[in-house]
């Protein structure tokens, strides 16, 4: 976990000081040489880069100490460092408690777990049907539905759940808000989840089914599916304790990687429906050249992804119980 | 008797049969289920259609030799002709005033036709797909054959950095690789997008790459192939890659509705191809402003770029279950 995320600093570091330009040389934000320079030094964007890679890493970012805590910042510290967009707010504070609707991190993993849960929920008994149907009506509806989901990117979704929400909107029918994040009320709150999180879920659900459906059909083919029939064993306790569960470990193992995947794509569901998520921050921290912030929100997605990845492995160690921890 | 007679003629010409059939080799094969899949057939014929319309929207070529303007071929309209007559004007079938085409998709807010800048918009997307597949497998494949052949410690630690790799927000890195490059147009653009896509997307093909080798490096033939003194190279060339060609041509096929979509993403962004040449995800975009007013301008792009994305996999499906009958239904 450490090395990775290692990498991914060094990388992204390495990655973001290519882009050409920098925060304070912005287009169309005249600046005196004098200025730029002051705000450089202060930052200490004036020094090399291996440098302000170490003061990045273990602290000391600013030492002038001329605003109000900005005080020792580095990452090993948990400390993602100053903004140098947001004057006068730190990484941490924009990621984690940005004023109006709390936390941006939060809205974006309670969209994230929303999504999940839906992408499963549906997925996982969409593919067991489909299979235990295997080529009968049931299952070609069932896999063209998800054949289909596969194929619409989940942002084209997203629209077409707007196309139809204005419809119903115009022929005065009911219908869910389209954008920004509710905190009124658990109604409004969910009315508000309901169509970005079914839309980054759908796409999943689809991949899912394919999955289960390929991976119960391998399974219920094994000999000691045959075994437990023959021993009398009823076709429900053969489905659930038999099937089942050993069809779902190939599913565990890619579920981590690909949700992490999704997850990363919820930036652009989060511009289509105005949520105020952490994807927004992305590519304005580019254009903005924030570099504190390009860093933070790239961070907080690679912690999520390796933390995905470590969940996986245990899942698997779970349901395969040959499979131990040395 | 007769009886005993008339079987083993019919032996006699089974085995005749046997020998005289044509030789099939395991391509021919392989084509044969291709052409019974029919979601494939007409996956593949779509493709084309939208291959052949993209490249012949106009005489880009003969045009850029004779140092002329462009003229449209297939496309009813240039993609930046502008028709102020009739903006924003909703799907018809009826010609415009001007007795020009109809402008059956509608035009948007310049008036310009839509259904003419989805043919163009192919451009951009078969473009990526076909360009952004080669460099992920020239990448995937150098490193995974160099993986897979050598195994031990050089194998661990090439696939410790695929490892970290995967760790990667691939899609941030992409946008953030987009900046780099920087924005420019015409080939320029798509050779950044290609570029942008296929350094963060060449793992997969690696991994599978590297699986195939380390599996068949063991086999007899292989072995075989070593005693008589065939070199590495030739080993490589001749019998490892060959044989491991049908799981690659499916991953290709498999990875450019990935591709594709991943091109959409950023031009709806805006880190595409830069206007006025359209693509898919650029016109959604343009298309997601004006929502409320022209849901044609979301629609048909978004109908092009979903039907050709199902066709891609549709046919990714179709090649995998004929190149591999036993993988059959997998995934």
């Amino acid at each position: 976990m450490v090395p990775v995320l290692l990498m991914v600093t060094v990388v992204t570091f390495t990655a973001m000081r290519l882009v050409p330009g920098g925060p304070f040389s912005t287009e169309g934000r005249p600046m005196s040489p004098q200025i730029r320079a002051n705000f450089e030094a202060r930052y200490h964007l004036d020094e090399p880069p291996w440098k302000q890679y170490i003061r990045y890493m273990v602290g000391d970012f600013v030492d002038t100490g001329n605003i109000r805590d900005f005080g020792k910042h580095g990452l090993l510290r948990f400390d993602l460092g100053p903004s140098y967009k947001y004057r006068g707010r730190t990484i941490n504070n924009v990621l984690f408690d940005g004023g109006i609707v709390k936390a941006a991190v939060s809205v974006s993993a309670q969209l994230g777990i929303f999504a999940t849960l839906i992408a499963v929920g549906i997925g996982i008994p969409l593919g067991i049907i489909s299979a235990l149907k295997q080529n009968t009506v049931v299952d070609y509806i069932g896999m063209f539905i998800a054949m289909v989901g596969v194929s619409i990117p989940n942002f084209v979704l997203g629209l077409i759940f707007m196309l139809s929400m204005l419809w119903l909107n115009q022929h005065d029918l009911p219908a869910l808000p389209l954008a920004r994040w509710g905190t009124k009320s658990f109604g409004d709150w969910l009315s508000h989840m309901i169509l970005p999180a079914l839309t980054l879920g759908s796409g999943g659900s689809a991949f899912i089914a394919r999955l289960t459906r390929a991976s119960v059909l391998e399974v219920i083919r094994q000999d000691y599916i045959r075994t437990a029939r023959a021993k009398g064993l009823r076709e429900r306790a053969v489905i659930v304790g038999h099937t089942l569960k050993n069809s779902l470990i190939p599913v565990t193992t890619v579920l981590g990687p690909l949700m992490a995947a999704w997850l990363t794509g919820s930036f652009i569901i989060e511009t289509v429906f105005s949520v105020p998520g952490i994807g927004r921050f992305f590519v304005t921290s580019i254009t903005d050249r924030d570099y504190t912030l390009i860093m933070g929100t790239i961070l907080v997605y690679a912690v999520l992804l390796v933390f995905m990845n470590i969940l996986v492995d245990i899942s698997y160690a779970f349901l395969d119980p040959r499979i131990r921890f040395e | 008797m007769s009886e005993a007679v008339a079987i083993a003629e019919r032996r006699k010409r089974a085995s005749e049969w046997e020998f005289t059939r044509p030789p099939e080799s395991l391509w021919r094969d392989a084509w044969r289920r291709l052409l019974r899949n029919r979601a494939s057939v007409v996956s593949g014929i779509f493709i084309v259609i939208i291959v052949a319309a993209a490249i012949f929207a106009d005489d880009g070529f003969i045009s850029w030799a004779l140092n002329r303007e462009t003229r449209p071929l297939l496309a009813p309209y240039g993609y930046k002709e502008v028709d102020f007559e009739n903006t924003r004007a909703s799907p018809s079938l009826q010609r415009t005033a001007e007795g020009g085409f109809p402008h059956i998709m509608g035009t948007d807010k310049y008036g310009r036709d839509v259904f003419s800048r989805i043919i163009y918009g192919g451009r951009v997307s078969i473009a990526v797909g076909v360009f952004g597949s080669l460099v992920i497998m020239v990448f995937g494949l150098a490193y995974g054959m160099v993986s897979g052949y050598l195994g031990g410690r050089v194998d661990t630690l090439m696939m410790r950095f695929v490892d970290i790799m995967y760790g990667f927000p691939t899609l941030l890195f992409i946008i953030l690789l987009m900046f780099i490059l920087g924005s420019t147009a015409g080939f320029a653009a798509i050779r950044n997008l290609v570029l942008g896509i296929g350094l963060v997307s060449w793992m997969g093909m690696s991994r599978l790459v590297r699986g195939q080798f380390l599996s068949l490096r063991e086999k007899e033939f292989v072995e075989a192939a070593r005693m008589i003194g065939a070199r590495d190279v030739s080993i490589i060339t001749r019998h490892l890659l060959p044989n491991s060609l049908g799981p690659i041509i499916v991953a290709v096929t498999l990875g450019i509705p990935g591709l594709i979509m991943t091109e959409a993403t950023l031009s709806f962004i805006g880190l595409g191809v830069p206007p006025p040449f359209p693509s898919w995800g650029q016109m959604l975009n343009e298309g997601w402003r004006a929502i409320r007013a022209d849901p044609h301008l979301i629609f048909f792009p978004a109908l092009q770029l979903s039907l050709t994305m199902l066709a891609f996999n549709f046919l990714g499906d179709g090649l995998r279950d004929a190149l591999d009958p036993q993988m059959r239904g997998t995934m």
